[in-house]
């Protein structure tokens, strides 16, 4: 399923999560590429979410959530070898509902760094400044970066968010149904950045929105219940996918 | 025929709903007459200033000497003891209970803090008696056990479920995503809980520490029991004072109606009315605002 001759990020082998007696991913095998976007679309319950949430060990704050499988990034176990912590400066996470800290714009950006030890102001003023351009939020916030994070629109304050995760300089980033709170217009926006982001990140989305699946993945994934069903380069799974399944979900017969 | 009866039914029962509800307005403002009334009388006998300031409380010698300084001290000394044990040691519960603690532990703390709140002050003061008193006094090695750190410790078991409810529930509602969003910028559960979760929860805290206060200085009974009742001006904490409930409490039913030492005691009863009103209103103002964010 890797095509042939590119890196691989991250490799999951067997993964599989359950919230107490329930099932939500069984025995999943993937491979993600360096410097793709890999959508991931599906029902609710499909296990998408869970899967997104393992990548990060999210999961793992769930009092019920018990995960088995390997998960490696480049190479190394992210459960065994690595700390929590670490782990999730390198594999940064955007989340459906944004969620500034009760802090200024800047300092939701500094918060990271600064907790992972960059005092050096002039570092991070440069830091700020870059990952707000990188978000697409920089203009339109320059003028007010001590303003409270959470006083911006809704849509910047998801494009904060996507920036407070680059000011860490992630490997890859995760998004969890980034826009389904966004007007278009931030929306266009979000995905504007995913694409410039493709460049020097590894990007994973699970959306709702199959249309934006299809604009912004290089492969899409079909999970259902549970199970990945089919995966691909996006283009052949919106024009001719391989499971019924697939094709059912994608033109709108079910979920 | 039906209906008139129905009609008049309903408008009795909206009326007593009414009378219910405006009682509460009604006991308060003429609980506050009575007590004003009764208490503003200490005035023929001693000026305003002696009373709050005077240094020297013989309310039955001749002539009475009516100066609640050293009853005020007390409360107040009392009461800091109590704040400074009761405080930090229920907001660091609070946090474990809500943060830290795994779920079947938390159950179990949770109702061993709504025991502690249902023990009657006076089994709490029977064991300061028997038990704390003569603890302190072997300790410190104490000419009397009887002392106001003996009231502060008393006062700080009956304050920590005030503040632990309160500043646990101020803590629970944190909303989760900022907790969620610290911990995928890598924050350390610790850091997570100093940095983010203290900012979203501190105006629940801090109004959870001033009822606290409130429920400290406003007690009576455990705190007479144990603190001496020494109406001298304390030196430290280790020395037996007499707050200004107590003093009410052991008095009032020896004071002769009409008398300078019964008018007297009313406007004790004001002077403690007023600071615990001053207390649960920046209480309620700290909690509003937070609420509002």
């Amino acid at each position: 399923m890797n095509t042939a001759g590119e890196k691989v990020k991250l490799s999951v082998r067997g993964l599989a999560v359950s919230y107490s007696a329930a099932s939500a991913l069984r025995s999943l095998d993937l491979d993600i590429v360096a410097g793709e976007i890999l959508s991931i679309i599906g029902p609710s319950n499909s296990g998408k979410t869970s899967f997104l949430r393992s990548l990060n060990r999210m999961n793992e704050l769930h009092p019920h959530a018990r995960t088995s499988g390997t998960i490696l990034l480049d190479g190394v176990d992210i459960v065994r070898e690595i700390s929590a912590e670490s782990l999730r400066k390198r594999i940064g996470m955007i989340f459906a509902m944004p969620v500034p800290l009760p802090l200024s714009i800047r300092d939701n950006i500094t918060y990271g760094p600064r907790m992972a030890g960059v005092r050096d102001t002039r570092t991070l003023d440069a830091l700020v400044e870059e990952s707000l351009q990188a978000a697409y939020l920089w203009d339109e916030v320059k003028d007010r970066l001590d303003m409270s994070g959470q006083k911006i629109s809704g849509g910047q304050q998801q494009r904060l968010c996507i920036a407070r995760t680059l000011a860490l300089k992630p490997d890859v980033i995760l998004y969890d149904e980034p826009c389904s709170g966004l007007d278009p217009l931030s929306t266009a926006k979000v995905e504007e950045s995913m694409l410039e982001l493709r460049k020097s990140h590894t990007l994973v989305l699970v959306t709702n929105n199959t249309k934006q699946a299809a604009r912004v993945g290089t492969r899409t994934a079909f999970f259902l219940m549970g199970e990945m069903v089919e995966i691909g380069p996006t283009e052949k799974i919106f024009t001719a996918p391989a499971d019924k399944r697939t094709e059912d979900y994608i033109v709108g017969r079910f979920g | 025929m039906k209906l008139p009866s129905r009609r008049l039914r309903e408008f009795l029962i909206e009326k007593l709903i009414f009378l219910s509800g405006i009682a509460s307005v009604v006991f308060v403002v003429l609980i506050f007459i009575f007590l004003l009334r009764e208490g503003v009388s200490v005035l023929k006998t001693t000026s305003l200033g002696s009373f709050l300031g005077g240094h020297f409380w013989y309310p039955i010698s001749t002539p009475a000497k009516l100066g609640i300084l050293p009853l005020i001290l007390g409360s107040l000394m009392v009461t800091a003891g109590a704040i400074a044990i009761a405080v930090p040691l229920g907001i660091a519960a609070a946090f474990y209970i809500a943060e830290v603690a795994p779920k079947r532990l938390r159950t179990v703390l949770k109702s061993c803090v709504e025991v502690l709140a249902a023990i009657p002050s006076v089994v709490l003061g029977f064991l300061g008696i028997t038990v704390l008193v003569p603890f302190l006094k072997s300790v410190f090695n104490l000419p009397t056990g009887l002392t106001a750190f003996s009231g502060s410790i008393m006062l700080a078991f009956m304050a920590l479920p005030t503040i632990i409810t309160i500043s646990e529930d101020a803590i629970n509602a944190v909303p989760r995503e900022y907790k969620e969003g610290a911990l995928a910028l890598g924050a350390t559960h610790w850091q997570t809980l100093f940095r983010v979760v203290i900012h979203g929860a501190l105006p629940g805290i801090i109004a959870a520490a001033m009822l606290g206060i409130g429920r400290v200085f406003g007690e009576t009974m455990a705190v007479m029991m144990v603190t001496g009742n020494a109406a001298v001006i304390p030196q430290s904490l280790f020395e037996p004072v007499r707050t200004l409930t107590a003093t009410i409490a052991a008095e009032m039913g020896e004071a002769a109606k009409g008398s300078a030492h019964y008018f007297a005691l009313f406007a004790v009863g004001i002077v403690l009315f007023v600071i615990s009103f001053a207390i649960n209103l920046t209480a309620d103002i700290l909690l509003n605002r937070g609420k509002k964010k």
